[in-house]
């Protein structure tokens, strides 16, 4: 062995506890892979908040409508490029919705995401939206007015029945949404729950806490966006808004709660030949991330907070109670990044032979480095904030009114 | 009214004829091409290399047998295998590679069977490997077990690949397409034998090709070539010759697959396999 080789392999030995297969040496899915299905969970959540005012009739979050299906979109917008920033050949990657191999669940990827991105997101805003571009159109001069007069596609009817038709469909829209917007992240839980070659991920519930942890984090990214664009617009708050994010918020971490807490009772009853590794994973190798951050800080901590202040109605006072949403918000934005950290890194950090575990050395620059996720992680708040002040005037926060007849 | 009842039934059936029709068109013509694409897919893919143009495919089936009890640690066949197939020389890249097993005698008094077993495969066992650091009088048993790619008929890498860039040949050997693949390492995680890398150099997943480039013209793996005890044995189930070391082999052992439970009917065959092996 040459004595170049034997550096390299004392320096590799040194990241290693135990005994790895050779080439598990290195991570191959980096931070960039956690950022992904971070957006994709957030995207689904903030959707399903504005599905439940325009389905279920939640009236109270009418303010948060239309800054859900924006948030939505500018997150939806960005998803893919993690995973571009990835691909060892991002050149080749039309291929995957070219020639798609059908039995993998990644190559699902480009079409779910397409029907997502077109079918529902991009339609519905469209329907929820025309008549304001038309009337922008004509209100708007400059490059504005013909930004909403290209918008409206040429479509300038806004006659009762047209607006009929367009609430009609951005009904019918929203219904096709919510099972879209589950498909969508339930399938990113399923592209790990799916690999029976890693006990940490190939569990049949990872699909499922998926979800929930998708709607949790996407309450939490709609609770803060409220609390941030009605604080730098001066606005005031609407309480009973506020109240029934709050009240969501909480019951979907207690759901999301609930199903991680099933998945490790039932890893350790059942004792599987792998449960040695992966409880040394949890509190060994995970011990911040998992246990300081996603369970304590991430969970632990918002749900006594908003549980708190579920029971106590209406102590403290209302501006302690609106520093207290916002901070829970984001802690629990933060314990779902962690949980995407511990399942996208997690699972690479211990070994298939189940006998030893390798370390994860976070880049700075670099193409999959710590810089570029901060880049993707704050390019859609860019893209959101522009969103914001193009398509949502203060006066348009509620859903659209349905037209005489509806 | 009734004709036009019948009528716009007529319509109805001819609409779902049609698109049956073409459903059944769409669908049937790309699964009739799958057998010739396949064939010509072998021969021409540049994870082929030059196959020779006589060879098909569907009149092989290769199979690699491993004999633990005959394995000496050497690291000749992770060697030539890097050679071989130009395989990046770090030692965290490797079609093939040894892992050596010393299970330790039980702890006195413990209740325990065996002691503790620990697992080490330096460089992959290239050069050798160095006398290890438990000692010798706790020491139960040692031997080492060559890993590759084991070619699984299940094969879970291939249901993984987005792209297909990953298949498997009609001959019984699964491949990567390096001018396919797209580098999202679905693969390598779907893999869970640990059998797949990253190549730094062309920015795909590599992995053992079993040799195709060479078992396509009648010569052995580079591993089985230079393995100085016959530990490991490539043959052709479809063309077995009598005394051929494959039905030699399956005659003589009792053979096992590495991790059975995952269902992915490995074409890579052990012989003298322990339990602590995974």
């Amino acid at each position: 062995m040459s004595p170049e080789l034997r550096d390299t392999l004392t320096e590799a030995l040194q990241q290693v506890q135990g005994f790895i297969y050779p080439n598990e040496l290195n991570l191959v899915w980096s931070v960039v892979i956690v950022v992904y299905p971070y957006l994709t969970g957030l995207v689904a959540g903030a959707f399903i908040m504005a599905s439940l005012v325009r389905v279920f009739h939640v009236k109270a979050l009418g303010p948060i409508y239309r800054l859900s299906l924006l948030t939505a979109l500018a997150f939806l917008l960005i998803a893919p490029l993690p995973l571009l920033t990835h691909l060892g050949h991002p050149e080749r990657c039309l291929e995957i919705m070219m020639t798609p191999h059908l039995t993998s669940p990644m190559a699902i990827f480009g079409f779910v995401y397409a029907w997502y991105l077109m079918a529902v997101l991009l339609l519905e805003l469209w329907f929820d939206y025309r008549r304001d571009f038309v009337v922008w159109s004509r209100t708007e001069k400059g490059w504005k007015g013909l930004l909403y007069r290209c918008l409206t596609l040429g479509v300038m009817d806004v006659s009762d029945p047209a607006l009929r038709l367009d609430h009609r469909m951005g009904n019918i829209i929203t219904v096709v949404g919510i099972p879209s917007a589950f498909l969508l992240h339930g399938y990113v839980g399923f592209i790990f729950g799916s690999i029976k070659a890693n006990p940490w991920w190939g569990t049949v519930l990872m699909p499922i806490i998926f979800i929930f942890s998708a709607m949790v984090s996407g309450i939490a990214l709609v609770l803060f966006m409220y609390l941030c664009v009605s604080s730098f617009r001066k606005v005031p708050l609407n309480r009973p808004c506020l109240e029934t994010i709050g009240q969501f918020l909480f019951y979907a971490l207690v759901l999301d709660a609930s199903l991680e807490t099933l998945d490790w009772v039932h890893r350790l009853y059942e004792a599987e030949e792998s449960i040695g590794v992966l409880v040394l994973l949890a509190s060994g190798k995970l011990f911040y991330t998992f246990i300081l951050v996603q369970v304590f800080l991430g969970t632990v901590v918002p749900l006594v907070l908003l549980g708190a202040m579920q029971v106590w109605k209406d102590r403290p006072n209302e501006h302690v109670r609106r520093d207290l949403y916002f901070l829970s918000s984001i802690l629990v934005m933060i314990g779902i990044f962690a949980m995407r950290w511990n399942v996208v890194i997690g699972g690479q950090l211990f070994s298939k032979s189940l006998r030893g575990f390798t370390t994860y050395k976070l880049e700075l620059i670099g193409q999959e480095g710590l810089f570029m996720s901060v880049a993707l992680l704050a390019l859609p708040f860019i893209i959101l904030s522009v969103m914001l002040k193009l398509f949502l005037p203060p006066s348009h926060m509620s859903p659209p009114d349905p037209p005489p007849g509806e | 009214m009734k004709n036009r009842a019948v009528s716009r039934r007529r319509m109805l059936g001819t609409i779902a004829k049609a698109t049956v029709g073409v459903w059944a068109f769409c669908v049937t013509r790309p699964a009739r091409a799958v057998a010739e694409a396949t064939k010509e897919l072998v021969q021409k893919s540049a994870a082929a290399g030059a196959v020779p143009g006589d060879y098909d495919p569907t009149a092989h089936s290769w199979r690699m047998m491993i004999d633990i009890e005959k394995c000496i640690g050497c690291g000749l066949c992770a060697e030539a295998c890097k050679k071989e197939n130009k395989v990046p020389l770090k030692p965290c890249y490797f079609r093939t590679w040894i892992e050596r097993y010393i299970i330790k005698r039980a702890e006195p008094g413990s209740d325990d069977a065996r002691g503790r077993t620990v697992v080490d495969s330096p460089n992959g066992g290239i050069g050798g490997f160095p006398p290890t650091a438990v000692p010798k009088e706790e020491i139960l048993k040692s031997f080492f077990v060559p890993k590759q790619c084991n070619h699984c008929a299940n094969s879970p890498c291939d249901q993984a690949c987005p792209v297909g860039a990953t298949f498997s040949t009609p001959d019984g050997v699964v491949l990567v397409d390096p001018k396919y693949c797209i580098g999202c390492c679905f693969c390598i995680h779907s893999c869970p034998y640990g059998c797949r890398f990253l190549d730094p150099t062309t920015r795909t997943v590599n992995k053992c090709s079993l040799c195709y480039h060479r078992i396509t013209r009648g010569l052995k793996t580079a591993c089985t070539e230079v393995c100085p005890t016959g530990a490991r044995a490539i043959g052709d189930l479809k063309n077995l010759a009598p005394g051929d070391p494959v039905q030699v082999f399956l005659e003589k052992n009792k053979v096992q697959v590495l991790k059975p439970h995952l269902g992915t009917h490995p074409r890579m065959l052990y012989a003298g396999l322990d339990k602590e092996v995974g």
